[in-house]
């Protein structure tokens, strides 16, 4: 059931948005219970959801450390694979950009679905911002249950891969990317960009080749005036 | 791994996040850069779908993730709502995996 206070016209993103975090908090499960099995007090692995929230920096940070790689590696690690939402913010970012403790709050639950389902609003700055909240919302409860659950299950670790999950993740960004794509310079710079991430992705430390994609918008760069008299 | 890491973490992060809407802010922010802005969020979660769906650690993936991101995708294409997109994705990869399909 949503919650009362949202609009009937936002029933369908509180839909979408509660039926995907069933898979992140499936993900979730799997790496609170990783860290438990690696000897980690409950405290970190739940510390670093609640206070991170971003799923690949937590798996790449921990991943670095149980291989001993030091606390250093797996920082940059951690931040590394993150800085994509550095144009999300770019983006998406004055959807928030209002009070303080908006400000404080948005930028803390900047993901790629609430990045990802903000865009697919389009035009419509209203059902951006219920897109944007909504969805992060969600999954911030959904990926914090997942790693107490993982916490407490007790050596047992699911493996997300069985479900399918891995496909779910990138299904949803692609129908949520996809109406953009009838923009044709839209289409031209994703098409570039894609190229680019996978072309450099067997070479390069995971999180380089999704920035290197941005080199993209080059391709469909507009020029001066021209699509303004277009 | 200590407190004081968890905490480098969330602060690193934290600061990346604020980069994007701090940079926005500082800018004048015209209907052009707003265009090129919201394409170049666009293409990184498009690359992050093809990224995602090709590879795991930088190796390729095998078959059963890119087929079942496909058929999702396919589904997009013709339309059909986000939810039956990402099922029939998640379950195309797993009932190739679970028929030895790696």
């Amino acid at each position: 059931m949503p919650p009362r206070f949202l609009p009937e016209r936002d029933r369908d993103l509180w839909r979408d948005a509660t039926a995907m975090s069933l898979g992140i908090c499936i993900v979730g499960v799997s790496f609170g219970a990783l860290a438990t099995a690696a000897g980690l007090p409950w405290w970190i692995p739940v510390g670093m959801s609640l206070l991170t929230y971003a799923a690949t920096s937590q798996f790449a940070m921990l991943a670095v450390v149980l291989a001993g790689g030091g606390l250093l590696a797996g920082l940059a690690a951690g931040v590394l694979v993150h800085l994509r939402h550095i144009p999300y913010g770019l983006a998406v970012g004055d959807l928030y950009w209002n009070k303080w403790w908006t400000r404080l709050l948005g930028t803390f639950m900047l993901i790629d679905q609430s990045t990802a389902f903000a865009l697919a609003a389009g035009e419509d700055k209203r059902r951006a911002k219920a897109a944007y909240w909504i969805t992060t919302a969600v999954m911030f409860v959904a990926w914090n249950a997942g790693t107490v659950i993982g916490v407490l299950a007790g050596g047992f670790i699911p493996d997300p891969d069985v479900f399918g999950l891995d496909a779910a993740f990138p299904a949803l960004l692609l129908a949520l990317v996809m109406p953009a794509l009838k923009d044709r310079a839209t289409l031209i710079a994703v098409l570039v960009g894609a190229g680019i991430a996978a072309g450099t992705a067997p070479f390069l430390p995971t999180g380089v080749p999704v920035l290197l994609a941005i080199l993209g918008v080059l391709a469909a760069w507009p020029r001066g005036g021209k699509e303004a008299a277009a | 791994m200590t407190m004081a890491a968890v905490l480098a973490l969330a602060v690193g992060v934290f600061l990346v996040r604020l980069a994007g809407p701090v940079m926005r802010s500082r800018i004048k922010v015209t209907e052009r850069s707003e265009t090129l802005m919201k394409r170049g969020a666009t293409v990184v979660l498009a690359a992050l779908v093809v990224t995602g769906a090709l590879f795991t650690d930088g190796a390729f993936a095998g078959w059963a993730l890119p087929a079942g991101v496909l058929v999702g995708g396919v589904l997009a294409w013709r339309r059909a709502p986000i939810l039956v997109v990402v099922i029939a994705a998640a379950g195309t990869t797993a009932l190739l995996r679970l028929a030895g399909i790696a």
